[in-house]
């Protein structure tokens, strides 16, 4: 992974302790390492020096207030500044016009633009309740529009058919028209990629968004852009009048620094974000948290979310209760908190989401490895019969052997799992001597408070 | 290193800088359309790099070589996509050269900075060896969209006109319609393209590994789905690809390479890392180096992982498929003749 703010700061910080407040002084070793950071996230150079004057100018004097060092306020300021670039609020679609509200997708070639046009449709399917009509105007690449038909059918909306031979902007018309008779609420246009210098292309696309007025002109971008993000922006802002962006290949390891380049020179709003190939993964766009992962500070609000939305609540409260009752821990509650983990998207995404020295402390282990290591896991206890679950001081020689045997093992990592569930189980049982109040309330301050758990 | 292109375009071993445009010409004229594409290659790449030029070149006129120019360099490297390592590295020794030999105009300073860059690139400058037992199995890997498909379809044509039979292998099973993307590209190319109606990667490039065996054809390009490299199960998958490969031949696939997008920022570093860790790549090829994209890139992986880079593209044209030149790419990139 790539060196964050909070890991190139803290090197700065620790020549800085005792310092009352921010100076230009005491700031300019900082603001050059924030400026590193910002870099390597792939910002790009007009906008990071734009966003390094702003900061200076606002930092200079703050009063470092309480247990933070003046990195960490530093820090702060940086993160409300990046957070007002890429904007404060999460902006939806646009789609209260005469029927159908058509929607317009641009950008460059490879940037996910058919993918993207599936996902749209199928979320505008589900959460908008609307009638979908897909068209691609794509007729360069090969297979393109056999790819949009694929996708569509996947996302269960309507597609309305073209050829090569034909010209964009017929296809376009007379799938506006076909909507009209066919009553659908939104046509979804996908078009081919192009280059901002190619003056053809962005003639043609301009002459597309002429004649069909879109509701919504989204221009999709790769989230692995790097500094040319911003000339790329600027020729799509000028040839089109771009309501939003979505931001593709979330997913990967890139910081993403292109989002901010891109919202500075357009100022349109990012709406949404791809992550993964499959039709479900696209999420509304949450600005604030973008704004974190670029500084490295984990993406703690979408982890609670989801722990929340994918934390079995049932299970989780079965648990409780046993502990409550004083029951002891099982080998089948130790199996259904392996289990939460895996719901969580994997070892691996749950990682991404730390902030960075959490991440950082992870980064040691093979993740693939310790996934591969959950799924043996749950093999070995499902290998076991249920008494022996129950009562896991049951399980000795003969019966390891037999686990083993069922789930395609050594003893030795019988006996491992079983090493690590006593030390659970022990853990278990100073929770269940209040200790738990104590955990929950130091897991409430790391969440909650101050914003920066980071930089605690 | 010129040794390759030796047989057919004579004139391909002049040297590079001022000959740039006619060993592209020649290589052409292997191929097709002889006329209209004279004089494009060293154009082209100098107008792809356009934008990456035109910062450099204005901080380099009529300037005198101070502190702020360094500052100035360093700043359009990275705007380059250099990243921040290779922009420092280069623009200390930079510093140094300009100290030791007392440059003092903007014009000396620029063809020691594309020097350096040369340099720095030189590692990068090595041809692909198409004489080899056939059949040559080489692997196409990548992250999605960055061109792969179409670098195949491309790079089919470039070794059809070296004189060597080919055959694609439609690996991509899993992006919709991406399999009648390469057959709809064999179909136009008359060049055989193995598919099957679905299922899994490996099992089609196996198929097609031994086809080629069979039909004793000279190169057989596989294709795979595009993949980042923080989805471990499709890393997995890919190095399966691999392995399965090497059932049907011990050497094979001869060679592995990672197909790049220069618009990708310092990620571009990440995949080439990642790639490399699970493949073992032999060869980059880097595609959009036309339009404002930026070569800079090469410089960060040359900087931290090189590997060396095959082909370049820098435009949609099939002929736009090019071997790399680090002398030439530096100059194009800071505009020099």
């Amino acid at each position: 992974m790539l060196d964050n703010l909070t890991n190139r700061l803290s090197k700065v910080v620790k020549t800085l302790r005792g310092e009352a407040r921010l100076t230009e002084a005491n700031m300019s070793d900082m603001l050059r390492e924030v400026r590193l950071a910002l870099l390597e996230a792939d910002v790009a150079l007009p906008v990071v020096r734009d966003l390094i004057a702003k900061v200076k100018e606002k930092a200079q004097g703050q009063e470092v207030v309480g247990s933070l060092t003046p990195g960490q306020a530093l820090v702060g300021v940086v993160h409300k500044e990046l957070a007002a670039i890429i904007g404060g609020e999460t902006a939806g679609l646009n789609l209260a016009v005469t029927p159908p509200a058509v929607i317009l997708l641009a950008g460059l070639q490879g940037a996910g633009k058919t993918t993207t046009a599936g996902k749209l449709a199928k979320l505008i399917r589900e959460q908008y309740k609307k009638k979908v009509l897909t068209v691609s105007c794509d007729v360069y690449r090969p297979a393109a529009i056999k790819q949009l038909q694929t996708v569509s059918e996947q996302a269960g909306v309507d597609f309305f058919p073209s050829t090569p031979e034909q010209k964009p902007v017929e296809i376009a018309q007379a799938a506006v028209a076909w909507a009209k008779t066919h009553y659908n609420d939104v046509l979804i246009v996908d078009t081919a990629g192009r280059l901002g210098i190619d003056e053809a292309m962005m003639a043609e696309i301009s002459a597309l968004h002429a004649a069909l007025k879109p509701a919504e002109t989204l221009f999709v971008v790769d989230a692995m852009l790097g500094q040319d993000a911003v000339n790329t922006a600027k020729a799509f802002h000028d040839a089109l009048p771009l309501t939003g962006v979505i931001l593709t290949k979330l997913d990967g390891d890139a910081r993403g620094g292109a989002a901010l380049s891109v919202r500075h020179i357009t100022g349109a709003p990012i709406k949404f974000a791809g992550v993964g190939e499959k039709l479900t993964g696209f999420e509304v766009f949450h600005p604030d948290r973008m704004a974190s992962r670029i500084l490295g500070m984990g993406d703690i609000m979408s982890l609670v979310e989801e722990a929340h939305a994918n934390i079995d609540l049932e299970e989780a409260q079965k648990v409780a209760a046993k502990l409550k009752s004083g029951k002891s821990f099982d080998l089948e509650d130790f199996k259904s908190q392996i289990g939460q983990i895996s719901k969580m998207g994997g070892l691996a995404g749950f990682v991404d989401k730390l902030p960075a020295q959490f991440a950082q402390a992870a980064q040691g282990a093979d993740m693939g490895r310790a996934e591969k290591d959950v799924k043996r896991m749950e093999g070995i206890i499902n290998s076991m019969t249920r008494q022996e679950r129950a009562k896991p001081e049951l399980i000795k020689a003969k019966r390891k052997q037999r686990i083993a045997a069922g789930a395609g093992v050594q003893v030795q990592e019988v006996n491992r799992l079983l090493k690590q569930f006593e030390q659970m189980q022990g853990m278990m049982k100073q929770m269940q001597k209040g200790g738990l109040q104590k955990m929950m309330r130091g897991m409430g301050r790391m969440m909650g408070g101050g914003g920066f758990p980071g930089m605690r | 290193m010129f040794s390759m292109f030796k047989p057919k375009p004579p004139k391909e071993a002049a040297p590079v800088a001022e000959a740039s445009e006619k060993p592209a010409a020649a290589a052409v004229a292997a191929e097709e359309a002889p006329e209209p594409a004279k004089a494009s290659w060293g154009d082209r790449l100098k107008a792809g790099l356009s934008k990456t030029r035109f910062q450099l070149n204005s901080l380099f006129t009529g300037i005198k070589v101070d502190e702020a120019l360094f500052e100035d360099l360093e700043a359009a490297l990275i705007s380059a996509d250099c990243g921040v390592p290779a922009a420092q590295t280069l623009i200390e020794q930079l510093r140094a050269r300009a100290k030791r030999d007392k440059i003092e105009d903007g014009e000396t300073l620029k063809r020691a900075l594309a020097d350096l860059i040369t340099d720095m690139l030189r590692p990068l400058e090595r041809a692909m060896n198409l004489d080899r037992p056939k059949p040559l199995v080489v692997m196409i890997s990548g992250v999605n969209g960055v061109g792969k498909t179409t670098s195949i379809g491309k790079l089919a044509k470039y070794f059809q006109s070296r004189g060597k039979s080919v055959l694609l292998a439609a690996g991509d099973t899993f992006r919709a319609a991406a399999r009648e993307q390469l057959v709809t590209w064999g179909e136009r190319n008359n060049i055989a393209v193995i598919t099957q109606e679905s299922g899994d990667a490996a099992a089609v490039i196996f198929d097609a590994t031994q086809a080629a065996k069979a039909r004793g054809i000279d190169i057989l390009m596989a294709d795979t789905a595009g993949r980042l490299p923080t989805q471990l199960n499709l890393m997995e998958e890919i190095k399966k690809v691999k392995r399965v490969i090497a059932k049907v031949d011990a050497k094979a696939p001869h060679e592995v390479l990672l197909v790049i997008d220069a618009n990708t920022g310092q990620n571009a570093v990440a995949q080439v890392k990642a790639f490399d860790d699970a493949l073992g790549l032999t060869g980059l090829v880097v595609t959009k180096l036309d339009g404002t994209a930026k070569g800079g890139v090469l410089c960060a992986i040359a900087n931290a992982r090189p590997k060396p880079v095959y082909f370049i593209g820098i435009g949609e044209g099939i002929e736009d498929l090019r071997p790399f030149k680090a002398h030439e790419f530096a100059n194009a990139m800071l505009g020099l003749d």
